[in-house]
């Protein structure tokens, strides 16, 4: 494989990434080639979480991947977890709760906020707390998102308890 | 945390805990950062810096980077078109080093590519000439004048004593203590990051820049490139987070110049290594302080010497100075003081302002006193603050009559009635996840001690020594819809949000749009000093009245009703006295009603040469108690609770209150136990979030909060500012509780394991 | 810019022959140590990357009962090692994995990479150095494995020659109580400043002593760990206070720490010397 080009399959669509520099991480191709901003890159060592997406379902740091090597993997961003203007549960809870100020760490956050509450529905606190450790936030001290995610997952409880049959 | 179910309320006035405008956008990735901006046929600009933190330059050699293929364009300071220096207070800054590189980490040069790797290539190509010259990194040579200058205006950016009353008092009871504070990084997550756009011909440009003040970067940006102010536009781009960082200019000038002179769009983003040399930190400093008390220990004169360490520029310096000294007595009456402060210049990073702005550094000693004292009196930590509260009516030190609403001895009451954790050390289920240590699995519960401590501060609010701050907002009522316009930057802390609640309350509307935030309005001040709310608030309060007053001359002329006899009941303009009712956006139909407000605080004075003058515009306090778990052998700490009572005049929106409380107390954690940048020689050791260490999700304790709400007539809406307070109690409180724990004296911040554990 | 191209391997056989085309490309299967240096700079890729943490054979484990011991694959990450099975095989190895980075970094690393690296604060080898660990090497030109005592021969730099795959280690199984403690200024994605493993073998009645981040290399403490094959009880897990303070002695002892950014040598030695003595009480309850 040259580096040419190569295809990254992202938020369920197949994007050629053309005349690209082999050393780029996957958090600058998202960027900068194909245009999702939602990703941000606070500090490229993998020790913020801000550039957090999923990558064949695992909670990964896109700063640590190489975009060239992700060929073949499904890579789902801040976009692809709910339609632009369309909140989804957690991203509502998030606002609803106060846990955003200046938004830099939200889209890494709900992407392991998702990736948690898929893992474990009745997270404890200290489970919040461990699952979402690697993402950092400097303006909340944290408070507001522990309990929007303790909001989303009795939600998704009551919900499920509704929906089920008696 | 006490404060239950905090719910976005329907109305959305003031009071209530209204969802951020923003909010939604930011939880979807989709509002635009600085950073996330960009524009057709964009170039690259990355920033050449000094490897030496002092270091004359001999010669700058750019061939070998122009020559690169992607290169377009390199600039050094003579490429500088206009002014060759900026700066906040005294222009002393260069754009680029020039004759001399005096810090680690000066900007020298800059490029502009097509790739960030080429950017990269460029400045390694670049080749500078330098002649290293030893460092001055020691304050007190720059206090004994032992060491030549090192910048054209000397070493030395500020003296200013304070005396006041009785110099000749002794004891009876005397404590006293040497206390230092490392430096600290602001650290916000949305690194720097600029977009500038250049003017065909070049005669101006648009900058779209994530700043704390759109008006002051312009004045300085427009200096520096020699363009009339009226033709360097600045746009807020979306801020991630400043607290203090973003009040000098970084990359502003860098980037428009690149822009100007390859007349195509420059895009530049600091890396967070860069980040950390690029921009101010907070002042570390060393405080000596001796406090003499009665015998009952009524304080009677507090004597002290700062030393703060500005490193290599101005900036702020001399005003985070004022601010430590004059909060020397801390929330505590005092009629005599002999007060010392120094704030000087070195080659170790620049200084500036950082949330707290001075008064972290002398309430950490203060406070450290406060317990010094209530031991040497034998008289408990909490008894000894209540004795010495400050109340309304009270002096400075500085002689200024505290005028401001003063609840200190209330906030301390509220603060030690809320309850303490239930949980014993390492919690009910004994989880290693609440022990110090964690993960790390160092210690089980019997190696642990439990401590408690306090920190109660007073914090001013808006700028001092006679500035005319102001900030100005446009407000325009048609059709039932309110806009309005102003500077004020948004960097997170939520004024967006108060801004159209404001809106809202006062003309009696439920749809607000916030127009763009750029300078094609006056000027809104600092998003700093925790202000906004009272400047910003104020000045969208000031032209929403000016509007209403309108909105109820045009109905009263059409009823046949004096102005005078109308009030906003929700969305209805009536008479409460008649049977007048008529909706707001019937009223304005087809009609549209534009004011402008510009809200100035009540003067301030200078301090003459004794430190004495009305020099601060109003203040605000705060009370905390931390508990906090610490493993004496190993020196680990885990902070289990800070409970604390803030005085917040009245909480405009309860839930960014507790948002603005919260967040505070973890930046004052993190200087207290975990977070400073380390320099030995002027060189900084840990620019990284590797070694650089902020508070994670593990490290946040549980908050329990009681708001007092005595409004302040003073403020516009009775709402004082509350970023500052909670951020600078928290440090003094967390040291306080490890001194509980262990029995042994902690004089420094951040505290390291071996200053517990050793010696 | 360069024709640097990136190979995508699916076999341990087509990444070895990559590898041999390219005896000195940059390898990347997790990449959180090599990509935070391409990031900033420090790094720049070779002509040839290949990426192997696509490759099945060596994200594949095997508890060999029969031998008593476990062989993890070098693309097997912390994250998996965290969990059960094999954290029922290899808790000491569990509790490293808990502490390494963030759960971000954890899906990621791997222990092939942890070895590749190789930095003496790498969190899951003291643990690895303590149970004796064996490294596998793989080229196009054959296989070896070295222990792990002489795999690491210095700070991040190992026995791996160009050409050569790390294709996993094997660890044995033991009966008796193991674990890991580390000292970190923060709660979460901390370098480790001092650390230590301990590991008993029951079976042989000896245990196992490995210091992190106190010297260039993973150090095991050998007078430390004669001492407790004398003097404590196995059977009744009893060791006497007096042994226990001189095992901790000769922990500290046995440290070669430095001074840096992160620490000192005075408390990193003080700080081994605390962690030996718990690890050994954990080990051994009663007095």
């Amino acid at each position: 494989m040259s580096n040419q080009f190569y295809r990254l399959h992202v938020n369920g669509v197949l994007h050629e990434v053309r005349d690209a520099w082999v050393g780029e991480s996957l958090l600058f191709v998202l960027r900068e080639r194909l245009g999702l901003t939602g990703s941000k890159g606070a500090c490229e060592q993998g020790e913020c979480g801000s550039c957090s997406v999923l990558v064949d379902g695992e909670l990964l740091c896109s700063c640590l991947v190489l975009a060239a090597g992700a060929v073949g993997q499904s890579v789902v961003t801040i976009e692809g977890v709910a339609p632009l203007g369309v909140p989804n549960d957690v991203q509502q809870a998030f606002v609803d709760c106060g846990a955003v100020q200046c938004g830099f760490c939200t889209p890494g956050l709900i992407m392991a906020v998702h990736a948690l509450l898929d893992h474990s529905q009745s997270p404890s606190e200290m489970e919040i707390r461990e699952e979402l450790s690697g993402n950092i936030c400097r303006c909340t001290g944290y408070g507001r998102i522990i309990e929007a995610v303790q909001s989303v997952a009795v939600a998704r409880r009551v919900n499920s308890e509704n929906a089920s049959p008696a | 945390m006490t404060l239950t179910s905090l719910t976005t309320a329907a109305r959305g006035r003031l009071g209530d805990s209204v969802a951020r405008p923003d909010g939604i956008p930011k939880t979807q990735g989709s509002f635009s950062f600085s950073g996330d901006l960009s524009a057709d046929g964009f170039l690259w600009g990355a920033t050449l810096r000094s490897p030496h933190p002092y270091a004359r330059i001999v010669r700058v050699d750019a061939s070998a980077a122009w020559a690169i293929d992607g290169v377009e364009c390199v600039i050094t300071a003579s490429d500088v078109p206009g002014k060759s220096t900026y700066g906040l207070i005294s222009s002393d800054q260069p754009v680029f080093a020039d004759e001399f590189a005096r810090f680690e980490g000066e900007p020298i040069a800059a490029v502009a590519a097509d790739h960030p790797e080429t950017c990269r290539r460029a400045l390694a190509a670049i080749v500078v000439e330098y002649e290293v010259l030893p460092p001055l990194t020691e304050p007190e040579r720059c206090i004994d004048g032992s060491h030549p200058p090192i910048h054209p205006d000397g070493n030395v950016l500020r003296h200013q004593r304070i005396i006041r009353g009785d110099q000749s008092i002794v004891g009876p009871v005397t404590v006293e203590g040497t206390y230092e504070l490392g430096m600290q990084d602001q650290a916000f997550l949305g690194l720097e990051a600029a977009l500038a756009l250049p003017d065909p011909g070049g005669e101006g440009i648009e900058l779209f820049i994530a700043t704390q003040w759109l008006h002051e970067d312009r004045k300085q940006i427009a200096a520096c490139l020699d363009l009339p102010e009226d033709k360097v536009r600045l746009t807020l781009g979306g801020v991630g987070g400043a607290f203090g960082a973003r009040e000098d200019i970084s990359l502003q000038v860098h980037c428009c110049l690149l822009a100007l002179r390859t007349g195509r769009p420059v895009r530049m983003a600091y890396s967070r290594q860069e980040s950390f040399l690029g921009h101010v930190h907070r002042h570390p400093g060393k405080i000596w302080m001796r406090h003499h008390a009665d015998a009952a220990g009524r304080l009677l004169r507090v004597e002290a010497r700062f030393v703060l360490d500005g490193g290599a520029y101005a900036s702020t310096s001399s005003a985070v100075l004022v601010n430590a000294i004059t909060h020397t007595q801390g929330p505590y009456k005092c009629e005599n003081a002999t007060v010392d402060g120094w704030v000087v210049r070195t080659n170790n990073l620049p200084c500036g302002a950082m949330r707290g702005f001075g008064v972290v550094q002398a309430c950490f000693a203060h406070e450290a006193q406060m317990d010094k004292l209530a031991a040497a009196v034998g008289v408990d930590v909490v008894d000894i603050r209540l004795l010495n509260a400050m109340q309304t009516g009270d002096r400075l030190i500085t002689g200024q009559i505290i005028e401001s609403v003063a609840p200190v001895a209330r906030a301390i009451r509220e603060t030690a009635a809320l309850p303490l954790p239930d949980e014993p050390v390492g919690g009910h289920d004994s989880d290693p996840l609440r022990l110090p240590g964690g993960a790390g699995l160092t210690a089980d519960r019997r190696h642990i001690r439990r401590g408690i401590g306090w920190g109660v501060s007073i914090k001013n609010l808006m700028y001092s020594e006679g500035f005319d701050d102001y900030s100005t907002a446009r407000v325009r009522l048609a059709d039932g819809i309110a806009s309005v316009k102003f500077a004020t930057s948004e960097v997170g802390q939520g004024f967006v949000t108060i801004a159209a609640q404001i809106a809202r309350s006062v003309l009696g509307v439920d749809d607000v749009v916030l127009e763009p935030i750029d300078t094609t309005i006056g000027s809104a001040g600092s998003t700093s000093a925790s202000r906004q709310t009272w400047m910003s608030g104020g000045a969208v309060d000031g032209a929403c009245r000016l509007v209403r007053e309108r909105l109820f001359e045009l109905v009263a002329a059409a009823n046949d009703l004096d102005a005078v006899q109308l009030e906003i009941d929700g969305t209805d303009v009536i008479d409460p006295r008649g049977t007048l009712r008529i909706s707001v956006a019937q009223a304005t139909a087809g009609v549209t009603l534009e004011e402008t407000f510009e809200h100035h605080h009540r003067a301030t004075e200078d301090l003459d040469e004794n430190g004495q003058g009305n020099c601060h515009t109003a203040f605000a306090f705060v009370a905390q108690r931390a508990v906090v778990d610490v493993d004496p052998e190993l020196g680990l700490v885990k902070v289990i609770q800070i409970a604390t009572a803030q005085d917040v005049g009245r909480a405009l929106n309860p839930m960014s209150v507790v948002g603005q409380i919260e967040g505070g107390i973890a930046q004052g954690l993190g200087l207290a136990v975990m977070e400073e940048i380390v320099q030995t020689d002027g060189h900084t050791r840990n620019a990284s979030f590797t070694d650089y260490l902020l508070p994670t999700f593990l490290d946040m304790p549980d908050v329990v909060i009681s708001l007092i709400e005595e409004p302040d007539p003073m403020a516009p809406m009775g709402a004082k500012g509350v970023g500052e307070p909670p951020c600078i109690a928290a440090t003094p409180a967390i040291v306080a509780a490890i001194r509980d724990a262990l029995g042994k004296d902690i004089v420094r911040v951040p505290v390291r394991p071996g200053d517990i554990c050793l010696g | 810019m360069s024709t640097t191209s990136v190979t995508v391997p699916y076999t341990l056989a087509d990444a070895l022959r990559a590898l041999a085309d390219a005896p000195h490309a940059t390898v990347l299967a997790g990449g959180t140590d090599l990509m935070v240096e391409l990031n900033s700079g420090q790094r720049s890729p070779t002509d040839v990357i290949i990426i192997i943490n696509r490759i099945g054979e060596l994200c594949s484990w095997q508890y060999n009962p029969g031998l008593g011991t476990l062989h993890l694959g070098a693309g097997i990450t912390y994250s998996e090692i965290e969990q059960s099975p094999l954290a029922g095989w290899v808790p000491a190895l569990a509790q490293a994995a808990r502490t390494v980075g963030s759960p971000q970094i954890r899906h990621a690393a791997t222990i092939g990479g942890n070895l590749g690296t190789c930095s003496p604060a790498g969190d899951g080898l003291p643990v690895l150095s303590a149970l004796e660990a064996q490294v596998h090497l793989a080229s196009l030109t054959g296989e070896r494995t070295l222990s792990f005592a002489d795999f690491m021969v210095g700070p991040k730099r190992t026995a791996r020659q160009p050409g050569e795959l790390i294709t996993g280690v094997t660890v044995p199984v033991f009966t008796g109580w193991q674990g890991y403690s580390k000292v970190g200024v923060r709660n979460a994605m901390v370098i480790a400043v001092a650390s230590a493993s301990l590991v008993v073998d029951r079976a042989q009645r000896n245990v196992r002593l490995a210091l992190g981040s106190v010297g260039p290399v993973i150090l095991r403490c050998s007078e430390a760990e004669s001492l407790i094959a004398a003097e404590a009880d196995f059977e009744s897990g009893r060791c006497s206070p007096a042994a226990a303070a001189l095992f901790a002695e000769l922990a500290r002892a046995a440290a070669r720490p430095i001074d840096d950014h992160r620490s000192t040598a005075e408390y990193r030695r003080h700080a081994v010397g605390v962690l030996a003595l718990r690890l050994l009480r954990r080990a051994f309850p009663n007095e």
